[in-house]
């Protein structure tokens, strides 16, 4: 048994034309019995940007809100908002922290850069090496899946709806090929005047 | 030719040529005559020593990745027997199917299902195919269930400790009425009223046991199996697919329905929706 799937759930990010997307299942379960179907595991982080916080639940809480203790921490300091890239850089020095002890997430984050509106995502594994591709990211337990689906569905400057089809098929049909993830599915999509959040329709076995 | 005869060799070659050739197709081909003989271990005592070699040179457990997760359920009433199974094939987290057929059709009046290795269960069904079949032809009339399942029985315990893995209901209609049985690969025979077989089954069980009664009507019988199975592949996470039902009957099985379970959730959920609005 693997720690990183105890609890399940996968999360996809997606860059598209100054706009971009990140999308989750909302199944919580132990191993292979499934408790909840509204397991929240992206979290709004500013007016543009959201982290997403697959693998141990427990750590998916915690982890939310050491984040949102150092970003209040920042912002008052700085007086400004923050910004995506810094906000990556802050979650790899904080899961650096406990290079011997880690938390068990794997986080990524998405958001449009403040200055330039350039769409940005991330991840990283659970000690904190960040990874900055300009196409998309995966995470949790069906990521193989999802980085198949990704390759194939995934095209540069998507619009706002046809990337919303497409991380929406990318994550249902990932999530319908792996056992500890699925049960429902929300996506965000992210453009400059607004966020759109829809939740999917799913098969639930 | 002169080779053969310089090493001396050519009188043992011919001398020996047929029982060699016959021996060789007993060795090489060892189920191809006797469904029942499956090579073993090439070492002593392979019941006890087999386990010893399931691990790598690190002593890891090398994983053979057997389908495990299933849900099977069963059960008699006045009328019949009925079965109903999920048809998801899973091997860790990755789900290899959604679309596996566990239940097999013995004969007409004969049905088993598969839980465990599917190998296993799939080859071990065929081979009872067959007995129950000659079993037929020698006596000029069907074998009984009790007797088909302990055939069944009889074989998974001749390789008990081998490592097959099997949890089978076998159902069916003879001269006694209807009948089930629970065989497993540790030798385990059980008759009985109400089976549910597999990881799924904690939850299927919580339906049935809530539904179950001797006296009831087909539609009712065939409505609770599909809904117990329904339950098991929404909880379970190595449940799912499609949902087959099966019933059996004087006349022989027949097959109720196979659905997605997909299409079961949402007609549940409107009526649940439905329930809601009427209150």
């Amino acid at each position: 048994m693997s720690i990183m799937t105890y609890n399940g759930g996968s999360i996809v990010a997606m860059t598209g034309k100054n706009c971009v997307a990140i999308a989750c299942d909302k199944r919580f379960g132990i191993q292979g019995t499934a408790l909840a179907d509204n397991f929240q595991k992206i979290f709004q982080v500013g007016s543009h940007m959201y982290v997403g916080l697959p693998g141990l639940a427990t750590d998916t809480q915690t982890v939310y809100q050491k984040i949102r203790f150092r970003q209040n921490l920042y912002e008052l300091k700085e007086n400004r908002k923050m910004s995506p890239k810094v906000l990556l850089a802050m979650i790899s020095n904080m899961l650096y922290e406990r290079r011997f002890g880690p938390y068990f997430v794997e986080p990524m984050v998405v958001g449009l850069d403040p200055e330039t509106a350039e769409p940005i995502i991330g991840n990283m594994d659970l000690i904190g090496c960040v990874n900055q591709p300009s196409d998309f990211v995966v995470g949790g337990p069906c990521s193989d899946q999802l980085y198949g689906m990704c390759e194939t569905l995934w095209e540069p400057n998507l619009e706002p709806d046809d990337l919303f089809e497409t991380i929406a098929q990318a994550l249902v049909n990932a999530c319908e090929r792996n056992a500890v993830s699925g049960w429902g599915a929300v996506v965000y999509i992210i453009e400059q005047d607004k966020v759109t959040v829809r939740h999917v329709k799913t098969r639930m076995d | 030719m002169a080779l053969l005869e310089m090493c001396g060799i050519q009188d043992v070659l011919k001398n020996k040529t047929e029982d060699n050739f016959l021996s060789d197709m007993k060795y090489l081909t060892a189920n191809f005559d006797n469904q029942m003989h499956l090579s073993l271990p090439p070492f002593a005592n392979p019941a006890e020593d087999l386990g010893l070699f399931n691990k790598d040179e690190f002593g890891r457990p090398i994983n053979f990745h057997f389908e495990h997760g299933t849900t099977c359920l069963g059960f008699k009433y006045n009328n019949g027997v009925v079965l109903a199974v999920d048809s998801r094939a899973t091997g860790g987290n990755y789900i290899g199917s959604g679309s596996m057929k566990k239940i097999v059709e013995i004969n007409d009046y004969l049905l088993g299902t598969l839980a465990g290795g599917a190998a296993d269960c799939v080859y071990w069904d065929r081979v009872l195919a067959k007995q129950c079949r000659l079993y037929e032809l020698r006596n000029g009339e069907r074998i009984s269930v009790a007797a088909a399942s302990k055939l069944m029985c009889n074989m998974a315990y001749n390789y008990k400790g081998t490592g097959l893995s099997m949890g089978m209901m076998i159902a069916g209609w003879d001269k006694r009425g209807p009948q089930l049985y629970y065989v497993d690969s540790d030798g385990q025979r059980i008759k009985g009223n109400v089976f549910s077989v597999g990881s799924g089954s904690v939850f299927a069980f919580g339906v049935l046991d809530t539904g179950y009664h001797w006296n009831l009507t087909d539609e009712e019988a065939h409505q609770l199996a599909r809904k117990s199975i329904y339950h098991a592949t929404y909880r379970d996470f190595a449940s799912g697919g499609l949902i087959r039902v099966y019933r059996i009957t004087q006349d022989g099985w027949v097959h109720l329905s196979t659905e997605d379970c997909k299409d079961i959730h949402y007609e549940f959920e409107e009526k649940k929706q439905q329930a809601r609005m009427a209150s």
